[in-house]
């Protein structure tokens, strides 16, 4: 019940404004506390269902499951496990901080934008519910009408052309997952005798390997898309610089990860053969996007362009970690997925702080902004800093488990994915010179207020989690690790390696006991034999 | 108790952070300096206790908490003192507790928002230089590595009006995340075949296995990844570039961070994983190699600078360079005895050199300084001291320990790094002393013009003390410049040589850091190495008498000359004096390739005319089949049933044709 009530509370919210008469917009003021006001108890459903959560088990909880359309084996059918959790959690952070933002910038139509804010979130946390394919492809295919409008509606002057390029992309990639969906129910019909979108069901098909093949592809571009993974990724700089700065924080906050999230919850567990032969070739994408996306976003000369390629970079990294399909690769992904959330998210808010005031995004516009908002300089910087992974702060913790990850299982593709440590650092800082150091060059700038009480509220829970999730990362890896650790199995198991694999598991459990300079003995040669035997075949 | 160390300086940045812009400067420096005495009192107590213990036992810790753990890889956050760290966190502690009640008078001019600001970093960088020293593992050290990288980049783009300052914080930065990647990179390699990250657990793994003699193996990969990083934090070739010009940066920050400790990080690393490095002997040599070379290369340039700072800046790098010459040739405790004596020497002389601008409001060009002596008697003494001791004159501090890395160089058989070093020793005194004759002795020069970069930095110096009313340091910096100075003098005496008859204390007080589970080294020294020692420490004080004396020659008594020999070698000085246009080279060969790549290759190139024309490809193709397919729509009844008609004929055909 509760589950289902985390993506119905703002759905109903999203109603409930609907019939509320808002007649030239003189109810503005209301419809955005309302807005609000639902997207907090959404927050504080997640936040229940976070704090009931058994981190334990690596089982699905909070499962409910309805008949739907039982001709087809249709279930409403939703539940949570570790990773999942955590972006339900994510996306009921965001959501709240995306709508505050938007109070300074939005002031046409602020009914039909807060209605679809609600249900974007609703359609978001129904993604990340769902166990039943068929539910899962209705909510992701829901999500893009609100994003389309948020983009077409709201956005800068281009924002037609951004919305249409966003929902070409993603209905591209989306099409074919759906001949997907449909084929695994047909093939699960044809072993068992009845149709199941059941995702748990579907686990336990054995796929040929030459299906299997196929299959991964469709559900993976469709993801790869999403993510963005390059080369499928420009799609991603136009929406973000043309969205309202409220869509840029739900799109590079939550919308991305749902390319990431598909891959660890279908791609990769329902295709394990395919993804192992795939896995070298979607890292050696992701290293190229790492690599590519921040030297391309230091070139930019548009703020948010220039974040919007950094996504680019960093959801590399979370590409990497999911493709070496280790525990600490998987754990740094979804890490690095929500610290992701956080950073980018926060840099989208302010930039979009920047441009509210000005109505410019273009860096050479700016210069010497320390001196006239000191604490907006300030928040910016701690926001850079842990987008850039400086140790103590969010970034870190899911680059270095990626790294990690990625070099137990081929150290080359580290190799190139560390330049992007270098390069953060060059764009992120370039622009944060000229956009807050040196004189104020421009006589607009110098009289910009500094934060306000309600951008303070945007932007004060973002820094917190920003140090949260930089000093105690226990409190995010420990919910997370059953279930990767059941993911890494799921996937491997597949592999005709389950002895060693099984070996491994006691060995670790038993010097988990004893001392810890044991640890030098099981590093990680088991586990690399493993992905070599299993890419050998 | 360990974790206080570094939390008092973190408490005295969030204090100077969070209120410090409503707080009056008395107050915040105030509270910044206390910060760092309390963690110097409680660094000295750690020490005390540690000191009680026998020597082979002689480590405390502290684990804080589980910071990560991911499966089989789990990660404390735990702080450990040991002979070497007890040695840094008192370097660090107690020169950053000087240096921060020197501030107090030297950034008095600073409005209280800017003064707080500069007190909240330098705590901050404390903090985190604290942590550097104390971690018990790579991951933690790499925190503050980090954190110190971040606060330098602060710290010297404090003035960050300027866009030199601002430039140089960012270069800073950024050159260090060149180091940091590699040294990522050898800690990931170091944890995959290792299995820890624990200094103390990596030493006991490693110590068993086989020199890798003669071959390049795994440990000497990750040996010389973790040293390319240290050339990133320690300035050496060939990532040193930084270094010079951080000096945009306030002189304390300077003193403090790009003299006495951040700098020396990447040695100390060295040190701490000695076992590692001496199984590794081929980046060993290249450690040498690199430090030597380093030494020699920045000594040149040092030769020719006119700003005082940018002096003591090469000056800085090349003794460095010779750290790292001792880490490498295995003389350990050399390197960290140097480090320990410059931490000083080094200190006072930015400190001093801090003391001359701030009397002469900003101005750095020695070309316009001379005769200061008079007016800054306290400056002037203390600044002598500190070149007496860098020359390696002896009985001072820099004599001894100079000497025992060049001692241990030719005793280890590197007769040409001997050369080397002994030549940079000679380069170190010459310029050091052309400093101090250009700036205080001789001819006052202050009618020269004033360098148009004074104007910017006044309006952060505030009061224009006029040339002609040339004040000594105020009572805060005199004091904390005789500190030092004493320390100068006396630094060296914990490390005697045996054969002048001392214990060399520190020596065998570091030797269990460097082989964990050890006792002190045994201190017999056979009487020929006594007499090669002695034999060697007559040449090098002869030669820093040399170089003293040459630099008196030039520029004491023929200062013409000094214009002769730039215009005769006219090739060189122009070389040296654009410091081997090596800024001009990377820039031309690294970084504007790499912005022109990304601009016109990758961005304009490929993002937007192969993606998305490929994109915006498929739309027309779309389109334009649309606009055939169209024309098939005729809406003609009779030309429907005939394609009806012929679709039918072409199945039915199929089926009876098979």
């Amino acid at each position: 019940m509760l589950l289902t009530l985390s993506w119905t509370v703002p759905l109903a919210g999203a109603i409930l404004l609907l019939l509320v008469g808002n007649a030239d917009g003189r109810r503005d003021g209301l419809m955005r506390w309302l807005a609000l006001g639902i997207s907090l108890l959404t927050l504080a459903v997640t936040l229940v269902l976070w704090a009931a959560f058994d981190a334990a088990s690596a089982e699905f909880q909070f499962v409910e499951r309805i008949p739907w359309i039982p001709a087809f084996g249709i279930d409403y059918s939703v539940g949570v496990d570790g990773i999942s959790i955590l972006l339900v959690v994510l996306t009921g952070f965001l959501t709240p901080i995306a709508l505050l933002s938007s109070w300074g910038s939005i002031e046409r139509k602020v009914k039909e934008f807060s209605i679809f804010m609600l249900a974007l979130e609703a359609a978001m946390i129904g993604v990340f519910v769902s166990l039943d394919l068929f539910l899962f492809y209705v909510f992701w295919d829901a999500m893009l009408v609100p994003m389309y409008f948020l983009i077409g509606i709201w956005g800068y002057d281009q924002r037609v052309y951004a919305a249409i390029k966003f929902m070409l992309y993603t209905m591209a990639g989306s099409v074919l997952m759906l001949v997907a969906i449909l084929g695994l129910a047909y093939i699960h019909s044809s072993t068992t005798g009845a149709y199941s979108f059941d995702l748990l069901k579907l686990y336990e098909l054995e796929i040929a390997p030459a299906t299997q093949f196929w299959f991964f592809l469709a559900f993976t571009l469709a993801f790869a898309i999403k993510v963005p993974l390059f080369p499928f990724h420009t799609w991603l700089p136009d929406a973000h610089v043309q969205a309202p700065t409220a869509g840029s924080v739900i799109l590079a906050g939550v919308l991305l990860k749902m390319g990431t999230y598909g891959l660890l919850r279908f791609s990769f567990p329902l295709f394990p053969e395919a993804a192992a032969y795939f896995a070298p070739w979607l890292a050696l994408l992701a290293v190229v996007g790492i690599v590519y996306g921040a030297l391309v976003a230091m070139v930019q000369p548009d703020m948010k362009k220039l974040v919007a390629y950094s996504s680019v970079s960093h959801l590399g990294f979370v590409v990497l970690g999911i493709c070496a399909m280790n525990v600490q690769g998987v754990q740094g992904a979804v890490y690095q997925m929500l610290a992701h959330g956080v950073s980018t998210g926060g840099l989208f808010l302010l930039v979009g702080m920047l441009s509210d005031r000005r109505h410019t995004r273009l860096i050479s516009e700016y210069g010497g902004l320390k001196h006239v908002m000191p604490r907006l300089t300030a928040a910016f910087f701690i926001i850079t800093l842990a987008s850039i992974g400086l140790p103590g702060l969010n970034g870190f913790i899911g680059e270095f488990l990626i790294m990690l990850g990625g070099f137990r299982w081929d150290p080359r593709f580290v190799v190139f994915a560390g330049l992007g440590v270098i390069l953060s650092a060059v764009y992120m800082l370039w622009m944060f010179q000229r956009v807050y150091y040196g004189p104020v060059r421009h006589d607009h700038n110098a009289h910009l207020p500094d934060l306000m009480p309600r951008e303070w509220a945007a932007v004060l829970p973002l820094c917190a989690a920003a140090f949260i999730m930089g000093i105690f990362p226990g409190l995010f890896l420990r919910p997370m690790e059953a279930s990767v650790d059941a993911l890494v199995q799921r996937v491997q198991i597949a592999q005709p390696l389950q002895v060693q694999n099984v070996e491994r598991r006691e060995r670790f459990e038993r010097s988990e006991r004893s001392e810890r300079p044991e640890r030098s003995e099981r590093s990680e040669r088991p586990e690399r034999s493993e992905r070599s035997e299993r890419s050998e075949r | 108790m360990l974790a206080l160390i570094p939390l008092f300086p973190l408490l005295g940045f969030l204090i100077n952070a969070l209120v410090g812009r409503r707080l009056p400067k008395t107050v915040s420096g105030s509270v910044a300096s206390a910060v760092m005495v309390a963690s110097f009192v409680v660094s000295a107590m750690s020490v005390w206790q540690l000191a009680a213990l026998p020597p082979a036992e002689r480590v405390l810790e502290q684990t804080l908490y589980t910071w990560i753990a991911s499966g089989d890889f789990q990660l404390d956050l735990t702080f450990r003192v040991d002979a070497l760290s007890a040695v840094m966190i008192l370097v660090v502690s107690g020169i950053g507790s000087l240096i921060h009640i020197y501030s107090t008078a030297y950034m008095h001019d600073e409005i209280d928002s800017e003064y707080a600001r500069y007190f909240s970093y330098l705590n901050l960088f404390a903090a985190f230089m604290l942590v550097l020293v104390l971690g018990a593992n790579f991951v933690v050290l790499f925190v503050g590595w980090e954190g110190v990288g971040l606060c330098s980049y602060l710290l010297i783009g404090f003035w960050f009006k300027k866009r030199s300052a601002s430039d140089a914080g960012k270069k800073a930065f950024v050159v260090n995340r060149i180091g940091d990647y590699a040294f990522i990179l050898g800690t990931l390699l170091i944890v995959t075949r290792f299995g820890t990250l624990d200094f103390l657990r990596l030493a006991e793994a490693v110590g068993p296995m086989a020199v890798e003699e003669g071959v390049f193996g795994v440990i000497s990969i990750a040996t010389l990844l973790l040293f390319i990083g240290a050339t990133g934090k320690s300035a050496q070739i060939p990532l040193y570039t930084w270094l010079p010009d951080a000096m945009e940066g306030p002189t304390p920050v300077s003193a403090l961070i790009h003299a006495a400790t951040m700098v020396t990080a990447g040695v100390y690393m060295i040190g701490r994983n000695a076992v590692l490095f001496s199984h590794a002997p081929e980046t060993m040599l290249i450690v040498a190699v690199i430090g030597a070379a380093t030494a020699l290369f920045a000594g040149t340039i040092g030769l020719v600078q006119n700003d005082i700072k940018r002096v003591l800046a090469y000056s800085t790098v090349s003794q460095l360079g010779l750290m790292f010459l001792a880490m490498g040739v295995g003389a350990f405790g050399a390197g960290i005895f140097h480090l320990y004596t410059h931490a000083f020497f080094k200190a006072l002389l930015f400190l001093g050199s801090g003391a001359v601008i701030h009397a002469l409001a900003g101005e750095q060009d020695i070309r316009n300084m001379g005769g200061l002596k008079r007016y800054l008697p306290v400056t002037y003494w203390t600044f002598l001291i500190g070149s007496l001791a860098i020359a390696g004159v002896p009985f001072l501090s820099g004599f001894f320990s100079k000497d025992e890395i060049l001692y241990e160089t030719f005793h280890e058989g590197h007769t040409i790094l001997w050369l080397v070093a002994a030549i940079t020793s000679l380069l170190t005194a010459t310029y050091m002393f052309r400093l101090v004759f250009l700036t205080f002795h001789g001819e006052r020069r202050h009618d020269a013009p004033a360098p148009a970069h004074q104007e910017d930095e006044e309006s952060a110096h505030g009061a224009p003390a006029h040339h002609d009313h040339l004040h000594d340091a105020p009572p805060a910096m005199a004091l904390v410049l005789i500190v030092l100075a004493v320390g100068s003098v006396l630094a060296g005496y914990v490390g005697v040589p045996h054969a002048l008859g001392g214990h060399n204390a520190l020596s065998s007080w570091l030797a269990p850091a460097f082989l964990p589970g050890t006792g002190p080294a045994d201190a017999v020294l056979p009487a020929e190495e006594a007499a090669l020692e002695l034999t060697l420490m007559g040449v090098s004080s002869l030669i820093a008498l040399a170089g003293i004396g040459l630099a008196a020659f030039i520029w004491l008594t023929r200062r013409e000359l000094a214009a002769r020999l730039a215009h005769a070698w006219s090739g060189v000085y122009t070389l040296l004096l654009n410091k081997y246009y090596v800024d001009e080279i990377y820039d031309a060969v690294i970084v504007r390739p790499t912005v022109r790549i990304s601009q016109d290759g990758l961005w304009r190139g490929f993002d937007v005319r192969v993606v998305d024309a490929v994109v915006n490809g498929f739309g027309s193709v779309v389109d334009a089949s649309a606009a055939v397919l169209r024309r098939l729509q005729t809406g003609s009844v009779r030309a429907y049933a005939g394609s009806l008609f012929i679709g039918v004929v072409m199945i039915l055909g199929y089926y009876l044709w098979r």
